[in-house]
């Protein structure tokens, strides 16, 4: 009669989870959060008290006004950064891909790197520093890691197509810049332009919240009217940024199942 | 001012040399097929001429001159009066028939054209008048992922004609098209070369268009010249000799495989 | 036969739509790229980064930045434990595969489609609002430090997580779990034995990667008052110490690498 051998006690499962829950127990009590006392009867009639001066929600007109112009600057911050992100990017991707040689590459490689490794709003704070506050420090920012993250993906893009193309201008005696044109941006520009507009996307959330350190957008209001203890007015904002996270989420979705249908 | 293989080795790989030793001489004007089994170093050959290889020993001489000891201009300034029709069309799929026809140009004209072409055509006409000999009429705006394998073919072999080159070099042009298709395509070709004096040099599978239409013809066979002569003088004994490797059958436009690209 | 592109009238037609938006749009943002370069704000800038090399390396100055490290390592897994308390019952609640409705009568049909209907809602709002809004909302409540952190991280999170985990259990195989709910045996039971092991692996997978980015998260809702290394770097941005910046960012960077390979390890000793 067949048996099957008894199962192994994994013994290296058991020590990770064992490890895992250490480190779990540890950030709780390095933190020393007060967790029973934040889930207190006492805490928890504070937070209530707290939410409840967010509501009802100022929606007069002046303020919605207002909250409209936000939404269309953190749009045009989002549009604007995305494309100059876009068009540097394009740029970069070229020596990042190895096309200008391997010292090139390896420094523009570095460049984009240090670009999206750098947290969007420290790019802010930076830009806000540097041009002041406003929605052209969002701008900057979003276009600095934007540039970083769309650059790799480029080179990646131009790294992957086949090199006949290019090859066969060039043979006929193209310039560089002819054979760019001509052979490889042909290849590339629906990848370009599909996560140039992935990008913008999440940009449009960032855009949000970059205001926090003066960057204009409705991240900048929500920022200004907490500042004063406007609670209403806060609430307000928030359900503007929801709305538009999620009419974005629709919007794009509904986009994609078109596109796909279309483009092929 | 011809073109000249002058004991010339090529090695693709780290084995056995592609070709050996080869030694041929082209005239300008000259129209001349290439015949022999897979692998005997046709497509080699024809890339050597297009710059395309650089030759391991010997040299390959074009107009009159050695391209790899040329400066990068100099060189580039060649290649745009050598037209090389590849094997697999090199186009884009996204790319419009106009702007992959319009593309052979590219060498010769200054920077401004190109870039003024990509947002509207420089030349319609031109390239219009090509795709009718062709037999591609009204397909001058589409997209070249919508042609099948043969007129996308066609369409590299429009590119190399509105090219204007000096030295045409055609790598299996009509693999992809049936036997009157290709008898079209290659006969335009001639009649583009002859024309306006250019060199012809096409290197053929099938058998039949080469002795039709070629009044010279190279067998190669191992990387070597195994005969070159005058079209007339090609005997069936010789043929058979050449495709010995392929189980004896001389390959005709009829009996192609038809790459489904 | 065309001879002209028919191709163009629609192109020009797009590029008057660009430009309609474009416009308004660069004036919107006050798009001045003559303010990055003019030689003030320039100057500024380069001082900045400037100081960046040498990062600062005083000896005072790395223990603080190895405190706020570890501060930041401790946010983002008290806050993903803490978003598991949310997500575990919300995606259970949301999944349908463990809906009785669906393979036949049941009673309260109407309380779980309304309970689940209200779930989703409240998992939305969850993600929707970024977790920096929420951090900010909690240091108003629960004042500066890490407990804001945590709670923001918990509660952005554990919606991201509900979601996605529904999902999960929605795709993977639920044969097993559909067999023992016709059975007639309960909700949970069903869950542990029929969707839990097929599930498992992408559960903590995912799980895992959004530990990634919390931990990414906790760094930038440092700016808000948050705690860690986040609240440090905008502590020396605020007095333009580059040295220091320099450094917390190559900490930073540091960091990110480290989460990177310990996800990588811990997948692969459990999966």
């Amino acid at each position: 009669m067949n048996t099957y051998p008894a199962e192994q006690f994994c013994i290296k499962c058991f020590t990770t989870i064992l490890v895992i829950i250490t480190c779990i127990v540890g950030s709780f009590v390095y933190l020393q959060m007060p967790l029973f006392e934040i889930f207190s009867a006492e805490s928890l009639a504070n937070l209530s008290t707290y939410v409840g001066r967010f509501f009802p929600a100022d929606i007069s007109s002046i303020f919605l006004k207002k909250i409209g112009i936000g939404i269309i600057e953190t749009l045009a911050i989002s549009a604007i950064g995305t494309l100059v992100a876009s068009f540097f990017a394009i740029l970069l991707a070229l020596p990042a891909a190895g096309l200008f040689g391997s010292l090139a590459q390896q420094l523009v490689g570095f460049l984009l790197n240090f670009l999206r490794s750098v947290p969007e709003l420290v790019w802010a704070t930076l830009m806000v520093l540097t041009v002041g506050l406003g929605p052209f420090a969002g701008v900057l920012a979003l276009a600095l890691h934007t540039a970083g993250v769309l650059g790799r993906l480029f080179a990646q893009s131009i790294e992957n197509s086949p090199t006949q193309i290019a090859r066969s201008l060039e043979l006929s005696g193209a310039s560089s810049m002819n054979i760019f044109l001509y052979g490889l941006l042909p290849q590339i520009s629906s990848q370009i332009l599909s996560y140039s507009l992935y990008r913008w996307e999440m940009n449009i959330r960032m855009a949000t919240i970059l205001g926090f350190v003066g960057a204009g957008g409705l991240g900048q209001i929500l920022f200004y009217e907490l500042s004063l203890l406007h609670e209403a007015q806060a609430c307000s904002v928030i359900i503007a940024m929801l709305l538009l996270v999620i009419g974005v989420d629709a919007i794009s979705a509904k986009l994609r199942r078109v596109q796909s249908f279309s483009l092929a | 001012m011809g073109f000249e293989f002058k004991q010339v080795d090529f090695c693709y790989g780290l084995d056995q040399p592609t070709l050996k030793n080869l030694s041929l001489k082209f005239q300008v004007g000259e129209t001349i097929a290439i015949i022999g089994p897979s692998g005997s170093g046709k497509t080699s050959l024809l890339h050597l001429l297009g710059t395309s290889l650089r030759p391991s020993r010997g040299i390959v001489s074009l107009f009159g001159k050695d391209p790899w000891q040329l400066s990068a201009l100099h060189l580039q300034k060649m290649r745009s009066s050598i037209g090389l029709i590849h094997q697999s069309p090199p186009i884009p799929l996204r790319q419009r028939v106009i702007t992959a026809i319009l593309a052979g140009r590219l060498g010769q004209w200054p920077f401004w054209k190109s870039l003024a072409s990509l947002i509207y055509p420089i030349d319609i006409q031109g390239p219009a008048e090509l795709l009718e000999k062709l037999g591609l009429t009204g397909r001058l705006f589409d997209r070249c992922d919508q042609l099948s394998g043969g007129q996308l073919q066609r369409v590299s072999v429009a590119r190399t004609l509105y090219q204007g080159a000096q030295l045409i070099l055609a790598d299996e042009p009509v693999s992809a098209m049936d036997p009157v298709l290709a008898d079209l395509t290659i006969q335009i070709l001639k009649e583009d070369a002859l024309q306006r004096q250019a060199t012809f040099i096409a290197s053929l599978h099938a058998v039949d268009i080469a002795l039709r239409w070629f009044p010279r013809i190279i067998g190669l066979r191992d990387g070597a010249v195994f005969f070159d002569l005058r079209a007339e003088d090609v005997t069936q004994n010789l043929l058979r000799e050449l495709y010995a490797s392929e189980a004896g059958s001389i390959p005709t436009q009829n009996n192609q495989q038809i790459l489904g690209l | 036969m065309t001879n002209y592109d028919p191709a163009a009238p629609r192109r020009f037609l797009w590029l008057v739509f660009a430009f309609i938006i474009l416009w308004p749009a660069l004036l919107i943002t006050q798009f001045n790229p003559l303010l990055f370069f003019e030689s003030t704000n320039l100057q500024v800038l380069g001082n900045f980064l400037g100081q960046f090399f040498p990062p600062q390396t005083a000896r005072d100055f790395l223990q603080i930045l190895f405190k706020a490290t570890l501060e930041t390592l401790a946010i983002a897994t008290a806050g993903i434990t803490l978003a598991l308390i949310i997500a575990i019952p919300l995606g259970l609640i949301i999944s349908q595969s463990l809906s009785i409705s669906r393979i036949g009568p049941a009673n309260g049909h109407l309380l779980w489609w309304s309970m689940r209907y209200i779930a989703r809602i409240i998992m939305m709002i969850l993600r929707g609002v970024p977790e920096i809004v929420w951090a900010l909302l909690l240091v108003r409540v629960f004042g500066l430090g890490v407990t804001a952190g945590v709670l923001a991280i918990a509660v952005t999170y554990g919606g991201m997580l509900g979601k996605v985990y529904s999902e999960i259990l929605e795709s993977s195989d639920t044969k097993s779990c559909r067999v023992l709910l016709q059975l007639g045996s309960g909700r949970i039971v069903a869950f542990f034995y029929g969707l839990l092991p097929g599930a498992s692996q992408e559960l903590a997978s995912y799980t895992i990667y959004r530990w990634e980015c919390a931990l990414r998260a906790s760094v930038v809702m440092g700016f808000v008052g948050a705690g860690g290394l986040g609240q440090l770097m905008d502590q020396s941005m605020k007095l333009l110490n580059g040295s220091e910046v320099s450094s917390i960012l190559i900490v930073f960077l540091l960091l990110v690498l480290l989460a990177d390979w310990l996800s990588y390890e811990v997948r692969r000793q459990l999966l």
